[in-house]
C-alpha cells in the first residue's frame, strides 16, 4: 500500500481534528444554528406534508406516513455508515473522539430504525393488510436494528472503554455488509415492500407536489441527525474526559456563572 | 502513513472484505429462497412445491374477480405478463385490493395449479399520485382507447 504513504505529506490536520476539546468547542458554536435549521426544516416539512400535500389516489391520507418513514429509513442507513467509518478510524488511528462518535451514533440509529419499522407497520396494515411480513427488505431492516443494539450492548459489556470500543467497532464494520443488502433487497428479490420511489439515476416516481415536502423532511432529518449526534458526542466527551483539566475548568466555570 | 496504522488499515479492510464475501456467498446460495413469493410463471412451470405453504404474487387480471353472492368466497387470477394463476380465497380482501393492482396470496397450490389462499395481501407500487392527476391520467387513457376503437372501423371500411 505505497499509495497511502504518498497520499499526504502530513497527517497533522487529521490528528488535530481528533481532539475532543476542539470538537466540543467547535460544535458548541455550530449547535444553535444547526438546531434552528433542523427545527425550521422539520416544521415546514411536517406542516406541508401532513397538511397541504395532496392525498394519494389509492391510499388516501395513510400515504402521509411516508414523510416520517422515508427520512427515518434514510438516516438509519446513512447513520450506520457514519458509525462504521467512525469505528474504522478509531481502530486505525486509535482516536478517542472517533470512538465517542461511534458510540453516540448507535442509540440514534437504533431509534431511527425502530421508527422506520414502526411507521412501516402502521402503514402496512391499511395498505397491505398486515402489520408485518418476513420479506427481504423488512427482515434486513430488523437485522439493522439488532446491529445497532449489538454495538450499543458491546460498549457496556466490557469494563475498560478500550476493549468495548474495539469490539463494537469490529461488529459495526462486519455489519456494513447489511446496508447495500437493505438498499438492493427490493430489486434482488420479490418482496412485498415496493421498490424505491426516490432514485439517484431517474426522476422520483412521485408527483412533485408530494415530493417537495418529502425532500424538505429528508433535509430536516439530516440536520436533526447531526444535531443529535453532536449532542450525544458532547455528553460522551464530558463523561470520558472528566478527569482532564479543561473539562474540570468548563464544569466549574459553568456552575459559577 | 505510520506503518502500524497502515497495518491496522489493512486489517480493517480485511474484516470488511471477508464479511462481504461470506455474506455474499450465503446470499448467493439462498438465491430464490429469499424471495417472499413465487411468480405465476414459476408456479405454471412447476417450480413451486405443491401441498406446501407458499406465497404467490402478480397483477390481478381485469374482470377476473368473482365473488360468491352468499359467502366471503372469492376467486381471482393474477398474472406476471406471461402466465396466469387462479387464486381461491375465503375472507375479507384488503382495501387496496383491486383489479389491475398487484396482490400477494399465501396458501397451498392444489393439483389443478389453483392456489387455495389463507391470506391475501395488496402490494403497493412505488408510485404516488394525487387523485386529480390520477383521474386526468385515466381519462386521457380512456379517450385514447376510444379513439383507437373509432379509428379501427374506418380502416376496415376503407378496405
Amino acid at each position: 500500500m505505497n499509495w497511502l504513504s504518498n497520499w499526504s505529506p502530513s497527517w497533522q490536520w487529521f490528528h488535530r481534528l481528533g481532539s475532543p476539546r476542539w470538537f466540543y468547542q467547535t460544535t458548541g458554536r455550530w449547535l444553535p444554528w444547526l438546531s434552528l435549521l433542523a427545527l425550521a426544516l422539520l416544521g415546514t416539512g411536517l406542516v406541508w406534508g401532513l397538511g397541504f400535500a395532496p392525498q394519494d389516489a389509492k391510499q388516501g391520507n395513510s400515504f402521509r406516513i411516508i414523510y416520517l418513514h422515508v427520512p427515518a429509513s434514510f438516516l438509519a442507513l446513512a447513520g450506520y455508515y457514519i458509525m462504521a467509518i467512525a469505528g474504522a478510524v478509531g481502530l486505525i488511528w486509535k482516536m478517542k473522539l472517533s470512538y465517542m462518535v461511534m458510540k453516540s451514533a448507535a442509540p440514534i440509529g437504533a431509534v431511527l430504525t425502530f421508527l422506520a419499522l414502526f411507521t412501516g407497520a402502521v402503514w402496512g396494515k391499511p395498505t397491505w393488510g398486515t402489520y408485518w411480513v418476513w420479506d427481504a427488505r423488512i427482515t434486513s431492516m430488523l437485522i439493522l436494528l439488532f446491529l445497532y443494539l449489538g454495538v450499543l450492548a458491546l460498549q457496556y459489556a466490557f469494563h475498560s472503554n478500550e476493549a468495548g470500543n474495539k469490539a463494537s467497532a469490529i461488529l459495526a464494520l462486519v455489519g456494513t455488509v447489511n446496508i447495500p443488502i437493505i438498499y438492493k433487497s427490493v430489486d434482488w428479490w420479490y418482496t412485498l415492500h415496493q421498490p424505491a420511489t426516490i432514485k439517484l439515476t431517474s426522476a422520483p416516481s412521485m408527483h412533485p407536489d408530494m415530493f417537495q415536502p418529502l425532500l424538505v423532511m429528508i433535509l430536516g432529518f439530516y440536520c436533526f441527525y447531526v444535531v443529535a449526534l453532536f449532542l450525544f458526542t458532547r455528553a460522551e466527551i464530558l463523561r470520558r474526559e472528566r478527569k482532564t483539566t479543561w473539562v474540570k475548568a468548563l464544569v466549574l466555570g459553568e456552575s459559577q456563572s | 502513513m505510520h506503518p502500524l496504522r497502515k497495518q491496522r488499515l489493512q486489517q480493517v479492510i480485511l474484516i470488511v472484505v471477508a464479511a462481504t464475501v461470506v455474506v455474499g456467498l450465503v446470499v448467493y446460495m439462498l438465491g430464490q429462497n429469499a424471495n417472499y413469493f413465487y411468480t405465476p410463471s414459476q408456479i405454471a412451470a412447476g417450480e413451486a412445491p405443491k401441498g406446501v405453504f407458499i406465497r404467490a404474487g402478480g397483477m390481478v387480471v381485469e374482470g377476473s374477480v368473482e365473488r360468491a353472492p352468499d359467502s366471503l368466497d372469492v376467486q381471482f387470477s393474477v398474472t406476471d405478463g406471461a402466465s396466469i394463476l387462479v387464486i381461491q380465497h375465503s375472507g375479507i380482501l384488503p382495501d387496496l385490493f383491486d383489479e389491475g393492482e398487484a396482490a400477494i396470496a399465501a396458501g397451498i397450490v392444489d393439483e389443478n395449479l389453483v392456489l387455495q389462499a389463507t391470506e391475501v395481501l395488496a402490494k403497493h407500487d412505488e408510485k404516488y399520485t394525487p387523485p386529480e392527476v390520477a383521474d386526468a391520467m385515466n381519462q386521457a387513457y380512456e379517450r385514447k382507447q376510444e379513439q383507437k376503437q373509432e379509428y379501427k372501423p374506418k380502416q376496415q371500411g376503407a378496405q
